[in-house]
């Protein structure tokens, strides 16, 4: 078995051309900048039959060939990526071995897209934001993680090993090395660490592929719940005022000002998760998803009590199940459901980095939406409710809500974004998952000791948590432009 | 304006005290507290030694005790064992019984007294804060005028390619947190193997193999372009891109302001609109950003000194919690806590200052 190379056989064509592009492309945008202070844009030309047509210059020049360089760039990609998808495993390097394993994602996103763009002008706020390409670009990243994480945690697909089997002889070896001792005939598509192995022989690419699904599983839903907590104390703190917003204000502001890895240090350390402190904060934070659906139901359908009262009962019967299966956990403080109703069990690490990130975000959620609600409880439709004797909080959860939503859509991704930086950076400091998860930032520092001269094990991870948090905030960056729009 | 600060400085004291006090409790929960005993004892103390320590320097009092105490407004706990000697809160090792002050709490200018390095706490902190307080320095000194310089260019011509390129590397470093960051850079431009180093080394056109040093502990009495770069733009990355996006965002809005719009018409140039009549508006937002970001920074310094090891502020956090260092845990979250009220405080005056809007009325 040989060693692969990055890019194998296609590579002898496709290189020089690309790195040939490249350098023109970076070349072009560097001058872009330069000549806008130098020249100015040529002057849009009138026709005579009254038409406008754009002028040429050296800006529009330059302009264009920075544009042509980066459609080319993106088609030598895909091109890379087809030849690894059509080639036989391994013959088209690492890159493309990573491209073959990566299929099923390829095929995910490709479909999302063109069904999104062919019924884009039937899908809201999602379809407008197919017409920004900020924001496309954003979404394709985001979504090739989310993809990613659930092909290889539900179907157990992408991962070439598992990502905690250690493997001798394959201790910091180099992208592209081959098993030792592999049959060709029989391997497949194990015959090699496709992006090397760590320093404990673990494969880097597994870890990285199921290192996605933990933070794909933590980072929205820990986002959610913060949402959730930030609205259900927010709404109320604009929309009364007084002595409520300034007591809530203050505890908002009071969590504000410790700064984040104190209070991870605080909070996260085993000496305090013994005293059960993180899981009485967990069984106060989770009851704000139960009391918002409920307020909101509530508050509906209180006029129609037949419709409101099977249907509040229902939801809340289920959430009060769920809720009491998340919190109680055997061998912790608390311990209320008997097992054979208790649905399911948070490792105990995972639920302490789960209520910490919960917590340091609400309060930012908190100061969102209480700002949101005080501007929008001046408008006419707000004024139409009180006067129509709607309650308060049909007012603030059925009128306020939802015209805030713009914002707050964008602020959400933002956050998803942050919050995956939190958990990298407990990962980093090895607070809370355990220390051969293989979560990125838990990844990042395992690899940072020798990271001089075995820089594979902790770069990779570095640009996946980079890639997934900048294809959030470009989603953010498209939404927000397309919202602003309308 | 007094009374305004005068009622931001009350509320900034009562705030500290209860973060303090939440700290407080949090570091003398009986957990930390049983450690202690058992590192500063011996391992094997059973559960009644274990108690008996505690009860001997008064750690088994009730919090609201402790924390009067520790703040130097009661007498700190004291008791003579049989043998005539003294321990308690106020017992410093080479201090002999009769000098041992009734006092001994931040007041008093006592901070405590480490027990990982044997010292005051206040000597070893306040030799980690002036290396932080370097590492911050160079830090702002990046950082502020190139946020500035980037987020004014990309603002004065929304839109443009200009704008375009610079907007999107500023989403890039937002996105970029410091221990990617951090990686990035030791891997491609502090490796002797790989990236940069061995290239430039190869054209002859640097001494060594690396381009800068990985760590950055020689920095602490000496600091150099090649030790103590890569930390510094660490940290100044990923503040910069959001300041950047603040001060376009700002500027932005400057420009289509009528009074931009009058001098344009007059005729004025447009070097001479953006220096003299866009500028000065574009900075009042970007000045409290800056002011905000002090505690963002805070967390990136915990980030880079534990990465390139440079032993300052951050650091000295990091081994404390790691170490259970009570009262050093403490002063430090004293210390960050005040920094961050500080300069909320700073941007809440500096906007009223900055603003003749705010200021007049």
């Amino acid at each position: 078995m040989e060693k692969l190379t990055w890019t194998g056989s296609v590579g002898t064509v496709l290189d020089p051309i690309f790195s040939i592009i490249a350098v023109i492309f970076i070349v072009a945008v560097a001058l872009q900048i330069v000549s806008s202070f130098i020249f100015k844009p040529a002057a849009v030309i009138t026709n005579a039959d009254g038409t406008l047509s754009a002028g040429s210059g050296p800006i529009e020049l330059i302009t264009r060939v920075s544009k042509y360089s980066l459609l080319g760039l993106i088609a030598l990609a895909v091109l890379y990526i087809i030849a690894g998808m059509v080639m036989p495993f391994g013959k088209a390097g690492i890159i493309g071995a990573m491209a073959a394993r990566f299929s099923p994602v390829w095929l995910a996103l490709f479909v999302t897209f063109i069904l999104s763009i062919v019924y884009k002008r039937k899908l809201g706020l999602y379809g407008k934001l197919f017409d920004s390409t900020i924001g496309m670009i954003g979404f394709g990243l985001v979504m090739f993680w989310v993809y990613t994480a659930i092909f290889s945690g539900v179907f157990d697909m992408i991962a070439t090993h598992d990502p905690l089997t250690q493997v001798s002889g394959m201790k910091n070896k180099v992208p592209g090395t081959p098993m030792r001792g592999a049959d060709a005939a029989e391997c497949g598509t194990a015959c090699w660490y496709i992006l090397g192995g760590d320093n404990l022989a673990r494969d880097v690419f597994s870890r990285m592929v199921e290192g996605s699904w933990i933070v794909i599983r933590i980072a929205p839903l820990a986002t959610l719940f913060a949402f959730m907590v930030g609205i259900t104390l927010g709404l109320p703190a604009g929309y009364f005022g007084g002595r409520l917003d300034t007591g809530l204000s203050f505890l908002a502001n009071l969590i504000l000002a410790f700064p984040v890895i104190l209070l991870f240090y605080l909070l996260v350390t085993p000496e305090i998760v013994a005293t059960g402190i993180p899981s009485f904060m967990a069984m106060v934070l989770f009851v704000f998803p139960i009391i918002f659906v409920g307020v909101l139901i509530n508050s509906r359908y209180y006029t129609r009590p037949r419709v409101r009262t099977p249907l509040l009962a229902g939801i809340m019967v289920v959430m009060v199940w769920i809720y009491l299966s998340l919190i109680s956990a055997p061998g912790t403080v608390i311990n209320i459901l008997p097992s054979s109703m208790d649905l399911f069990d948070i490792p105990g690490g995972i639920l302490v980095v789960f209520v910490s990130v919960v917590f340091v975000n609400s309060p930012t959620v908190f100061r969102i939406v209480r700002g949101l609600a005080l501007d929008i409880q001046t408008r006419d439709y707000v004024a139409a409710a009180q006067t129509r004797g709607e309650g308060p909080w049909y007012i603030m959860l059925w009128e306020i809500l939802p015209n805030a939503r713009g914002p707050l859509i964008v602020d959400f991704c933002l956050r998803i974004g942050y919050t995956t930086i939190l958990l990298g950076t407990l990962g980093f400091f090895g607070l809370g998952l355990p220390p051969e998860s293989p979560d990125w930032g838990t990844t990042i520092n395992d690899g940072r000791k020798l990271l001089s001269i075995y820089p594979h094990p902790a770069l990779v991870p570095a640009f996946s948590l980079l890639s997934l948090v900048l294809g959030l905030n470009l989603l953010a960056d498209g939404l927000r432009e397309e919202s602003l729009r309308d | 304006m007094g009374l305004f600060i005068l009622r931001r400085v009350g509320m900034m004291i009562v705030t500290a005290l209860c973060l303090t006090f939440i700290v407080f409790f949090m570091t003398n929960l009986y957990p930390n507290l049983e450690k202690l005993a058992k590192t500063q004892g011996n391992f094997r103390m059973s559960d009644e030694a274990v108690a008996s320590y505690l009860e001997d320097r008064g750690y088994l009092q009730a919090t609201p005790i402790k924390y009067a105490q520790w703040l130097g407004l009661m007498p700190g706990h004291r008791t003579v064992k049989e043998d005539g000697s003294l321990v308690g809160k106020c017992v410093r090792p080479g201090v002999a019984p009769e000098d041992t002050p009734r006092y001994c709490g931040i007041l008093q200018g006592d901070w405590g007294f480490s027990t990982v390095s044997k010292a005051p706490v206040s000597d070893v902190l306040g030799s980690r804060l002036a290396s932080t307080g370097k590492l911050m320095f160079w830090v702002m000194v990046v950082m502020v005028p190139s946020a500035l310089i980037i987020g004014v260019l990309a603002g004065m011509r929304e839109g443009s390619g200009t704008d375009r390129t610079l907007s999107t590397f500023s989403i890039l470093s937002t996105a970029t947190p410091e221990y990617v960051s951090g990686v990035i850079f030791i891997a491609l431009l502090a490796s002797t193997r790989f990236g940069l180093g061995p290239i430039l080394h190869e054209w002859g056109l640097i001494e060594g193999k690396a381009l800068f040093k990985g760590t950055a502990k020689s920095a602490m009495d000496n600091a150099t372009l090649q030790n103590f770069t890569l930390p510094v733009i660490t940290i100044a990355l990923y503040g910069m891109g959001y300041i950047a996006r603040m001060t376009r965002a700002s500027m932005a809005e400057v420009m289509t302001a009528q009074y931009i719009r009058t001098a344009r018409l007059k005729g004025v140039s447009f070097r001479n609109i953006v220096m003299k009549h866009a500028l000065r508006n574009a900075l009042i937002a970007p000045f409290t950003v800056i002011m905000l970001q002090f505690p963002w920074l805070l967390n990136g310094v915990v980030i880079v000194e534990t990465l390139f090891s440079y032993p300052g502020f951050g650091f000295q956090l990091v081994t404390a919690a790691g170490n259970n260092d009570i009262e050093m845990l403490l002063a430090v979250s004293v210390v960050s806590v005040a920094v961050v009220l500080f300069t909320q405080l700073i941007s809440d005056i500096g906007y009223v200052y900055l603003n003749p809007r705010i200021r007049i009325s």
